[in-house]
């Protein structure tokens, strides 16, 4: 490079590449990635009586809303798992997404403080965000497993399958579309407020579009693609069958290629509209 | 020496109004115009600044070139609005200029604000390493100058309370050690003296120039001429977006006061009645230097004068004009006054001169009094402002012209004695 040779650091342009990413100086800033996550982790329990065990009652709780009203009152399938179970799978893995999801796609709007102040790269708060986000889903996922060994050990037709192992993948789409998908939401906010309310309810309706109160195996014609377009349902689904077995015959590799596929687009779109975004939105927000 | 930055043509352009359009809708309507070969009315404003409407443009920055060298110590100057923040805020990157590159060789840090990313929540210890990490340290280097940072800052005792509890001036102690413990090839520094007690800014004032003798290269923007003159060796000034002039510190603090207060040597002193029904009044007040040439600020030490015109209505006797000076704190400084007079109806001048009191740099204000027998004839509160500059002429070592030495500046006649008495 040009600018190398004549000793230059740094060199800023007003045009930039699509893909001058500066992946070197994110790098660089990893410990400040860390330092973001253990804000947001310790921060928001502060002054809390029951602290981090918040991070477990909200599962629980809505778990057991669930079971009453979709799975008692509605009668809705569950794949023949007990109730608290088979809603507490899908609740698990669907709030690590819609919180990925959520809290990314205000990375700009939310920080604007800081940005304005100080360079460091922007892609570190989305990153913390994911990597907070995974320690929550650490703790929810441990509850689903007590929960699950604790049927496993009363009951005989709970499954576990040399496909639970698929989960870190599984963990690894379900955030790489929740940081795809958020970031670009997050690039677009800066010019339009207008998705911030559409991503607040659009994720809440999506859920609905996903296998987390009902089996997909329940689902079927036209309507079963439509829920297969989701990228999330292979994941959910996926998660729910290594684990108890449920909805094995509904298993396809096709399914999960389809969601990887997804992702990766996503992430690549979004980081390079994150990329351009990010040097001049303290200019529009 | 080698150039540390480099900055060629930068400028920035910011559409006035709204900006961008805020709306999906507005942007389709935009975009349609353009479609059916119109000007799109919301446009933005490309980066070669081609399909805008030069009225909608305010250019921050227009056309600034300007080097740095290694182990420079630059003051950027200039009025508000006259483009240093955004110079500022593309230099530490915050922003990306319009037109034009610049170029930095080495780790640039900057301090727009001290106490970016605090976290009211967490503790001082936990908002060092954070804020730390902001800045650009890595984990390793915040824990070496941990136990130095603390120090600097002096809230030891509360290192693990949140620092939402802390009062705002440990808030920004705390922050400004955090900063000044930053080690980096360029630091960029934009008015963080006006934080804290006056014991506390000495002590950054200090860390400051320890950096510049460290060979590290500064810039630095401030309202704070004193300041400036006392830390830059260079400095560039800014006005309405353009370089005005680059080169010598005090060069470029003397071109700042001439172009900023350009028109004000003179005052209309404003009237109580109408002009007939006094019996005489002043009308007119100019600064001037011993010459007779209106002057707009004088620099410490310089002899100066005031002009005022005054006329009579009728004879009056026993008079008297006096003019007061008191600083912008309101606390009166000097009254001087004419001795008691007759005067006849008719135009006059009468002429102030400063004897030899260097008042302290800073502005003044100017009443005006008329007086008759010790009854009022015309009493004029802040007619004038005269304005002392930090730059001087006196060459007097004695003299410093930094704030806080108190509002005359004239040294005493200082007498050393060897002392025959030994111990």
């Amino acid at each position: 490079m040009e600018s190398e040779k004549e000793g230059w650091t740094l060199v800023v342009k007003p045009q930039t590449k699509w893909f001058d990413l500066n992946l070197k100086d994110l790098w660089s800033y990893r410990d400040l990635i860390m330092l973001f996550v253990k804000r947001d982790f310790v921060s928001v329990y502060k002054q809390t009586i029951l602290g981090p065990l918040w991070y477990i009652i909200q599962p629980i709780l809505t778990a057991i809303t669930y079971s009453i009203i979709f799975g008692s009152m509605a009668q809705l399938s569950t794949a023949g798992l007990p109730k608290l179970l088979f809603y507490l799978s899908g609740i698990t893995m669907w709030n690590y997404f819609s919180e990925c999801l959520n809290k990314t796609s205000n990375t700009f709007i939310s920080n604007a403080h800081i940005f304005g102040k100080v360079y460091f790269p922007r892609l570190t708060v989305p990153l913390s965000i994911i990597l907070s986000n995974l320690f929550t889903f650490l703790f929810q996922f441990s509850l689903f497993l007590i929960l699950l060994l604790y049927y496993y050990f009363t009951r005989t037709d709970i499954h576990p399958n040399r496909y639970l192992f698929l989960l870190p993948l599984l963990i690894i789409i379900m955030a790489g579309i929740g940081l795809g998908v958020g970031v670009i939401i997050s690039s677009l906010t800066t010019k339009y407020r207008d998705l911030r309310f559409l991503i607040a309810f659009g994720v809440q309706l999506l859920m609905f579009a996903t296998p987390v109160i009902y089996p997909l195996s329940v689902v079927m014609g036209k309507k079963r693609l439509l829920i297969l377009a989701n990228p999330i349902t292979s994941l959910v689904e996926t998660f729910r069958m290594g684990f108890t077995g449920a909805g094995i015959d509904d298993f396809n590799w096709m399914y999960l290629a389809y969601s990887f596929c997804f992702m990766a687009i996503v992430l690549i779109i979004g980081v390079i509209m994150f990329n351009k975004v990010e040097k001049s939105f303290m200019d529009t927000v | 020496m080698s150039t540390v930055i480099k900055i060629e043509n930068i400028s920035k352009e910011y559409r006035l109004g709204e900006v961008g359009t805020g709306t999906i809708s507005r942007d389709i309507n935009g975009w349609w115009a353009k479609v059916r070969g119109k000007e799109n009315p919301n446009l933005k404003i490309d980066s070669k600044g081609k399909n805008v409407l030069s009225g909608d443009i305010h250019k921050a920055l227009d056309n600034v070139s300007f080097e740095v060298n290694e182990g420079d110590v630059l003051g950027i100057i200039g009025k508000n609005g006259a483009g240093k923040s955004t110079m500022l805020k593309i230099l530490s990157r915050v922003t990306t200029p319009t037109k034009g590159t610049f170029k930095v060789r080495g780790r640039i840090a900057s301090l727009l604000e001290v106490g970016t990313g605090f976290h009211p929540e967490l503790t001082g210890r936990d908002n060092i390493f954070l804020n730390g990490a902001i800045l650009g340290m890595r984990k390793e280097e915040i824990k070496s100058k941990f136990d130095e940072i603390v120090d600097f800052s002096g809230v030891e005792k509360f290192i693990d309370t949140p620092v939402k509890r802390y009062s705002s001036g440990m808030y920004v102690r705390l922050a400004f050690a955090v900063a000044a413990h930053l080690e980096p090839e360029i630091l960029i520094i934009d008015e963080v003296l006006a934080v804290g007690d006056v014991a506390f800014q000495n002590k950054c004032m200090g860390k400051m120039s320890e950096v510049s003798k460290q060979g590290r290269t500064v810039l630095f923007v401030s309202h704070n001429m004193a300041a400036v003159q006392k830390l830059c060796k260079t400095g560039i000034l800014l006005e309405d977006g353009k370089l005005k002039y680059s080169g010598e510190t005090t060069k470029a603090i003397e071109e700042y006061f001439k172009s900023s207060f350009s028109s004000r040597s003179s005052f209309d002193i404003p009237l109580s009645a109408t002009k007939d029904s006094l019996e005489g009044y002043a009308y007119k007040l100019q600064i001037e230097d011993t010459e007779g040439n209106p002057i707009n600020t004088v620099p410490v030490g310089k002899k100066w004068q005031v002009r005022i015109y005054f006329k009579m209505n009728k004879r009056t006797e026993h008079f008297i004009i006096g003019i007061g000076i008191s600083n912008t704190m309101d606390v009166n400084f000097r009254t001087t006054w004419s001795a008691p007079m007759n005067i006849d109806k008719g135009e006059y001048e009468v002429i102030f001169k400063d004897t030899n009191i260097f008042m302290s740099a800073g502005e003044y204000k100017i009443l005006v009094g008329l007086t008759s027998f010790q009854r009022s004839v015309q009493y004029a509160e802040n007619v004038a402002v005269l304005r002392i500059s930090e730059i001087d002429e006196l060459n007097d070592e004695r003299v410093l012209r930094i704030s806080g030495n108190g509002l005359v500046l004239n040294p005493m006649d200082v007498e050393l004695i060897k002392s025959t008495v030994v111990k």
